[in-house]
């Protein structure tokens, strides 16, 4: 297990270095989710009160459509010179590829919108210092949810002709329990609601991740294989 | 030895192999020549572990490589016209990552050996982006036997090399084959397979039509038969 794992994190190490080399991906990520919300807070008044209401659903477009950016790129890297092949040829079980594709994806995007979080709070006028710790905790969740699926999908796109266009069609439809549940707690987080009024979308998120990250990692063999 | 029985390859309606009988000896140097869509590629990616073949069996030294494929796939290692290498890795950043996924122990030693024997040690830091088509496949090379596998698999390795490079990689595979390799190389280069081969064989719309020693042909005779058989192919 211990090699298993260590051959995991090789594998998201190696994206890391790669991408944190050429910066392809971060820089268009960040300029996406930088542009959604500039556009968006042009066409809204910063301060007004119903930006509390309309706020969430910002974040979490920006948030996902830059997160569909970085997917997209994900596998194209290893399209390159076939070196998807190269890492079917090694010794390591083929779920072992999806696990560090999943790390390498949700650091990078979990980076991203880390970045971005503060901008948003500016953009906006809203103090976010209080409902940090709940809105983290959506977050991650969400993230992980929509990195677990939206890698097998963009494994499955990139042998795909015009796979750039046909993932986010794909892949939008499928996470749409998530990023319902993601906006409804982030709006409720931040109308300072306790926690049990959002509980069952965080239960809702948290299976979504259970069961999707599980069948994701048992196909991922069958679907590279052909 | 790799055994191939009655191997079968169908994707969907069509059948890529139908029924492949092969025995390569321990040290022997095979080379599969067959025009497009004879399915050459089909059987090495099955003899590589990357796809499972429909029906028929293949053992490398009596393991049953769709039963214990990791087990297997270190024994193999694969050269093709693809280098499967990053652009954005250095020469030896490259071969580190392909090495570790093998667990091998000093593994910055074996690098410079075999960035050495490839001729590449003076570029061990560029980045593979910058390298030429006969680099990348000197480079592929030293990846593909970073683990020293029994088994040497050979896609296609002369396509978009120039001749001097095509020179460079015949004298690598010469070299290998000394080292008791059992090589099992695709190709439409007549002359080169010929060359270093031990045996030849033509595949056509993914069964064997012939097969012969290489010594026993040239490559006028050989060019004469290959004709031949893919006129009766089509």
């Amino acid at each position: 297990m211990g090699n298993y794992l260590k051959k995991v994190f090789l594998i998201a190490g190696k994206d890391m270095r790669i991408e944190f080399r050429s910066k392809e991906k971060i820089y268009s990520m960040m300029l996406f989710s930088l542009l959604v919300m500039v556009i968006f807070n042009f066409a809204f008044e910063p301060g007004a009160e119903y930006i509390k209401d309309v706020a969430p659903g910002i974040l979490w477009v920006a948030f996902i459509f830059a997160a569909s950016l970085g997917l997209s790129r994900s596998f194209i890297l290893e399209k390159e010179e076939d070196c998807m092949q190269g890492l079917m040829l090694s010794p390591l079980d083929r779920s072992g590829i999806y696990l560090g594709k999943v790390i390498g994806n949700f650091i990078f995007t979990m980076t991203i919108e880390l970045l971005s979080l503060p901008f948003f709070a500016l953009f906006f006028n809203l103090s976010l210092t209080a409902a940090l710790p709940p809105l983290m905790i959506v977050i991650v969740l969400a993230t992980f949810g929509f990195i677990a699926v939206g890698t097998l999908f963009s494994a499955l796109s990139v042998g795909i002709r015009g796979g750039d266009m046909i993932l986010p069609l794909l892949l939008f439809p499928m996470q749409v329990p998530v990023i319902i549940a993601a906006v409804k707690s982030t709006g409720m987080i931040m109308a300072g609601s306790g926690i049990e009024m959002y509980s069952q979308w965080l239960k809702l998120l948290i299976a979504f991740d259970i069961i999707f990250f599980v069948a994701s990692f048992v196909i991922f063999e069958y679907l590279i294989e052909e | 030895m790799i055994e191939v029985s009655r191997l079968w390859k169908s994707y969907g309606p069509v059948d890529a192999l139908r029924g492949i009988d092969l025995k390569i000896e321990k040290g022997e140097f095979l080379t599969v020549f067959g025009p497009n869509g004879a399915g050459k590629s089909t059987l090495l990616k099955i003899l590589s572990t990357i796809i499972k073949p429909t029906s028929g069996k293949v053992n490398t030294d009596g393991i049953d490589i769709s039963s214990a494929n990791e087990d297997a796939r270190r024994r193999i290692g694969v050269i093709s016209h693809k280098a499967f290498l990053y652009g954005n890795l250095s020469a030896k950043e490259n071969l580190l990552f392909f090495g570790r996924l093998y667990d091998l122990p000093d593994l910055e030693k074996r690098i410079d050996e075999l960035l050495a024997e490839v001729g590449l040690a003076h570029r061990a830091n560029d980045m593979v982006r910058t390298f030429s088509r006969g680099m990348l496949q000197r480079l592929t090379i030293a990846r593909a036997i970073i683990h020293n596998p029994a088994i040497i698999l050979l896609d296609e390795p002369y396509t978009g090399l120039d001749q001097h490079a095509a020179r460079m990689l015949t004298n690598l595979l010469k070299k290998l084959h000394t080292e008791d390799k059992t090589i099992v190389m695709t190709t439409h280069d007549i002359t080169n397979g010929l060359e270093i081969s031990d045996r030849i064989v033509i595949q056509i719309l993914g069964k064997i039509v012939f097969e012969d020693r290489s010594a026993n042909q040239t490559v006028e005779t050989f060019e004469r038969v290959y004709f031949e058989k893919v006129g009766e192919g089509k």
